[in-house]
């Protein structure tokens, strides 16, 4: 996260429908793959495709509330934080992501 | 108008919180019925619990979910609830008090339980949107509309209280900072050493600490813009969208002053809770008692009792003040403190400190007995040495030994339990102790957790002592607790497998939210460990209207294939009975060239794995393979993966049956049937059994006669021979009892319990009453399983390629590059 500076550059990067609820979705960047989550609240919470753990693609994960549970070794990774859950530690970084107007909007760094 | 006097005395009591609430239900215990009971409460809601905030404000607990006492409640033993309105007047000579709203009630006793508030720093800019303290419900949600990803918050105090509300605003996904003015966190709680390892713990979290920092001014834009920034006094700025006051509270004495009743710090009362006025009780956070006041539940409940005792005139108790530990809930961080922890020079420290693994406890001694107790990283014996400390024991031998824990030597836990006295608290939330949770197993015959936490409350609020009171109840009934307890399903539930499958079928439930709703999951949408499995429950009780729910699934399951290490995944198509053809072999060597994919290998399946696709080209490479007759060969899930066969009679000079054949048969008519674990058949042609089918989940071993029908076989993990499950003639025979085998076990068996573990379980003779000695019963599990395959024998690689919208997930949604 960026300090004291707030504006942010959001892009379009898909409609919500297009991500099923308690479903993910990758967009592919120049930092690698980022993850989309969408919530059964329609909620969206984008995070780094990377489990800290051993870098498993946590968009390929089971979401529940508002957490991902890794396909590689079931680590439970909080969408709002990017932090491990439980006695796991390590974190994965998260993005800026809203939806308005039934469009997805990413902001990157 | 009602003229009738009530003969029963009225009893009001200000404050609806943890210390009223519990008075009130203590009087209820004593004498039902001796009053007419009104409480006004100043909060809208019905009593909750206080402690549950910081859950409640991480968003692992829903307000339903901290509810001690609900309306219903209040209906049921006849309470006038006055809620939502704030007592503002108390006339003692006419025993009259009065709400903000003009409501007044007449009291023969009073009982103000109107607890503390949480005390606000006059900074420059305290007034500013954005700032606020952590207190109630109101306060969390004034909380949680600031509260988001890439926003930031500033905790302005480092003690229990702020550290609860930063690590749930970290888990609300914020940037958080706690700013504390002592060198070191919890300095009331915790020694340096302890204060080090928190901070360590907090900052891997990705909280930023400031200790000794000093709070300058809370910025904004202008006079009266809301909060953008902390200034310290030396000059540091720390951006916030949201700043939480959370350094201490003063009790709440404001009626009582304003009512004339002796207050110093807080509200004067003598060991029986009664205030300078006869009428007037008071208990809680709002008291001073021998100069003390108090900020834990744990000597609230005992005041609760000794209040009871008085107003219902039942006992003449006294409140003695009792030690107090404390407990960081922050999840992750296990952390107790008690007594004299700091010691001083008349003490000794007994001190254990294993860095790497984040633990550290620190015994303080003096003339043998302990006086002090921080543990970190490892609070499991907290319970312990809290007694040892409660109680003065002199610690004689035990001093070698103790830092260790109560059972150094033994392995079972559970005996530790045992040795310990009957006054130990065991759930510190409620202040239960183990002899009154063991009296009330043997007088109510309680029989699992839930039980005693209905009947006593323990465990039932934070629930970190759930373990000692299962352990409890394994004392107290012995072999009978493993025959009647059940083990949840998972954390999100008190339900085990068999009760969930059986509600299912049993209140026709058909989707997923539907058995949460009905079963009282605990979580919105359950967890990766208890959604597969009620998916493959519906999927098993309603073979035909089940809309299987993809998000529901494993990777593998969702993505028909196995994902590997690097996010890859590897593809197996089924070869009917090991068997394959020079078309179905060149169409897999196209697929491996046109798709470079790296590795091809035989698996222990008797199939062809080809390893390493990329998730984009997966459909791509079913359509080809699906193009030359190839299908899915479910080797991803929990499913029926395949059946080994041997060459048999057609080959082999030593064959007796065709078992190629008989094979071929058994997957055509068992493929793509869902399972609680995966399934896996073979068919030997004769007792040398070279298809290994004695360590298969259904295994056909050929003989002169005909068939050995075995079962509960399995390689892997922990190897297990089958049981012969009865001798057969023909081949129809083989079909009839394999598929009414599968049956039985995919209607009974619990999710992700293989063959053998289920047979162990349930035991061989009842699945041969079954199947074997139950003509019409086996018949009808065959009938009911082909019934459902109609509905499970489809592609699942044709289905994805042929249907656009399911393709979306092997794509990226976008490229930002
Ligand atoms: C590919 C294969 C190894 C090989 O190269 O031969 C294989 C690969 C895996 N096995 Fe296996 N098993 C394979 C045959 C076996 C066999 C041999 C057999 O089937 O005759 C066994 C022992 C027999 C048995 O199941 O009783 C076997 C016992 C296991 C176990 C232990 C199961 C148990 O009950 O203890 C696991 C773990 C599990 O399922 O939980 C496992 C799990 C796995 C997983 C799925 C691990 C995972 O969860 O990702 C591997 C996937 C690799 C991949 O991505 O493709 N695999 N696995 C074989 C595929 C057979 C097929 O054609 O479908
Ligand atoms: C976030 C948080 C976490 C905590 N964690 C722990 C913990 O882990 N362990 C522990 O032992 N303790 C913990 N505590 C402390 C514990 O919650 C308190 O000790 C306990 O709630 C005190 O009970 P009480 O009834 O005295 O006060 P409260 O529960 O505060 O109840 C007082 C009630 O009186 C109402 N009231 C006040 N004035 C009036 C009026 N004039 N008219 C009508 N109503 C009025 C208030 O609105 C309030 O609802 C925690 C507290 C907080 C805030
Ligand atoms: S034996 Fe172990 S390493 Fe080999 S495929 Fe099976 S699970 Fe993987
Ligand atoms: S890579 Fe995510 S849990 Fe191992």
């Amino acid at each position: 996260m960026d300090g004291m500076q707030n504006a942010k550059n959001f892009l379009d990067v898909g409609a919500l429908e297009d991500i099923a609820p308690l479903g993910a979705r990758t967009v592919t960047t120049t930092l690698g793959d980022i993850a989309i989550f969408r919530t059964d609240g329609d909620e969206v919470f984008a995070l780094r495709d990377q489990c800290p753990h051993k870098q498993g693609p946590l968009s390929q994960g089971i979401v529940h509330g508002k957490s991902v549970t890794c396909p590689l070794h079931d680590w439970v990774i909080s969408l709002q934080s990017g932090l491990a859950q439980g006695l796991d530690i390590g974190c994965t970084p998260i993005f800026a992501v809203k939806v308005e107007a039934g469009r997805v909007l990413l902001a990157l760094p | 108008m009602n003229v009738m006097v009530s003969p029963r005395k009225k009893l009001v009591v200000i404050g609806n919180g943890m210390a009223g609430m519990r008075t009130v239900e203590e009087i209820l215990h004593r004498a039902p019925g001796m009053f007419d009971i009104t409480v006004f409460g100043a909060e809208p809601q019905p009593n909750y619990d206080r402690i549950m905030l910081s859950p409640l404000l991480a968003g692992d607990k829903s307000f339903e979910q901290i509810v001690l006492n609900s309306l219903d409640w209040y209906v049921e033993h006849k309470i006038e609830l006055i809620a939502g309105e704030s007592v503002t007047a108390i006339d003692r000579a006419s025993r009259i008090v009065t709400g903000e709203h003009g409501t007044s009630r007449h009291y023969d006793i009073l009982l103000l339980a109107t607890g503390s508030n949480p005390i606000v720093l006059p900074l420059p800019g305290v007034e500013r949107a954005g700032v606020m303290t952590f207190r109630s419900v109101a306060d969390v949600e004034n909380m949680l509309e600031i509260a988001g990803p890439n926003k930031s918050a500033v905790v302005i105090g480092g003690g229990l209280l702020g550290l609860e509300a930063a690590h749930g605003l970290n888990l609300r996904g914020m940037e958080v900072s706690v700013v504390h003015l002592m060198p070191t966190l919890m300095e009331r709680q915790l020694d340096a050493s302890a204060a080090h390892l928190l901070e360590r713990s907090l900052t891997q979290r990705g909280m930023s600490i400031y200790t000794s920092a000093n709070t300058e001014s809370l910025d904004g834009e202008g006079e009266g813009g809301p909060v953008h920034s902390v200034t310290l006094k030396d000059g540091r700025r720390i951006k916030a969208d949201l700043v939480v006051m959370a350094v201490g509270i003063r009790p709440n004495t404001n009626l009582a002053k304003a009512a004339g009743l002796a207050c110093d710090r807080g509200i004067l009362v003598d060991a029986a809770m009664c205030t300078s006025d006869p009428a007037v009780f008071a208990i809680g956070e709002c008291i001073e008692h021998n100069k003390a006041c108090y900020g834990l539940v744990a000597p609230i409940w005992d005041m609760a009792k000794v209040a009871a005792d008085h107003i219902t005139g039942m006992a003449q108790t006294s409140f003695t003040p009792i030690a107090t530990g404390t407990r960081l809930k922050v999840s992750g961080v296990e952390m107790f403190s008690a007594g004299a922890f700091m010691g001083d020079e008349t003490t000794d420290d007994i001190v254990l400190r294993d860095a790497a693994r984040g633990i550290y406890k620190r015994l303080v001694l003096r003339d043998d007995k302990l006086v002090g107790v921080v543990c970190f990283g490892d609070a499991r014996d907290a319970g312990w040495y809290f007694q040892l400390l409660k109680d003065e024991e002199h610690l004689g031998g035990l001093r070698e030994t103790m830092i260790f824990g109560p059972v150094t030597a033994s392995a079972d836990p559970n005996e530790a339990l045992a040795c310990m006295p009957d006054n130990v608290e065991i759930c510190g939330c409620n202040g239960v102790k183990k002899g009154t949770i063991c009296a009330a197993i043997a007088e109510h015959g309680l029989k699992s957790v839930d039980d005693v936490r209905a009947r006593t409350k323990a465990s039932a609020s934070c629930g970190s002592c759930t373990n000692l009171v299962e352990g409890l109840l394994k004392i107290s009934l012995g072999a009978e607790f493993s025959a009647t307890a059940v083990k949840p399903m998972c954390k999100c539930t008190t339900h085990g497998h068999d009760e969930v499958r059986h509600r299912i079928k049993g209140g026709m439930l058909k989707t997923i939210p539907a058995v949460m709703q009905a079963l009282e999951w605990h979580t919105p949408n359950g967890c990766a460990s208890c959604r597969p499995a009620l998916n493959f429950y519906l999927l098993a009780a309603w073979p035909e209207e089940y809309a299987d729910d993809a998000q529901s699934r494993f990777v593998n399951e969702r993505m028909h294939a196995n994902i590997q290490k690097d996010g890859t995944y590897s593809v197996i198509p089924r070869m009917w009975g090991g068997t394959t053809t020079a078309s179905e072999l060149r169409a897999i060597a196209d697929v491996v060239d046109k798709f470079n994919i790296p590795t091809v290998k035989i698996t222990g399946g008797q199939r062809v794995d080809m390893l390493g696709v990329r998730k984009e080209d997966l459909r791509a490479v079913w359509q080809d393979l699906n193009a030359a007759g190839l299908v899915s060969g479910h080797a991803y899930g929990k499913a029926l993966r395949t059946v080994k066969t041997c060459v048999g009679s057609e080959w082999c000079r030593f064959g007796t049956q065709d078992s190629t054949a008989m094979g071929v048969a058994l997957e055509k008519a068992t493929w793509g049937s869902w399972h609680p674990h995966k399934v896996k058949l073979a068919v030997s042609g004769c007792p040398r059994n070279c298809a290994e089918a004695t360590i298969k989940d259904f295994g056909v071993i050929a003989t002169e006669a005909g068939w050995d029908l075995h079962v509960g076989g399995n390689g892997g993990i922990k190897i297990r021979v089958t049981d012969l499950l009865c001798k057969v003639t023909t081949e129809e025979e083989v079909m009839e009892y394999a598929c009414a085998f599968l049956q039985l076990y995919r209607t009974e068996a619990r999710y992700m319990e293989r063959t053998a573990p289920w047979i162990e379980r349930v035991g061989l003779k009842y699945v041969q009453e079954r199947i074997v000695d139950n003509a019409e019963l086996r018949r009808s599990l065959f009938e009911d399983f082909i019934h459902a395959q109609k509905f499970a024998q489809i592609d699942p690689w044709a289905e994805e390629t042929s249907c656009s919208t399911r393709g979306q997930k092997y794509d990226a949604m976008a490229e930002l590059v």
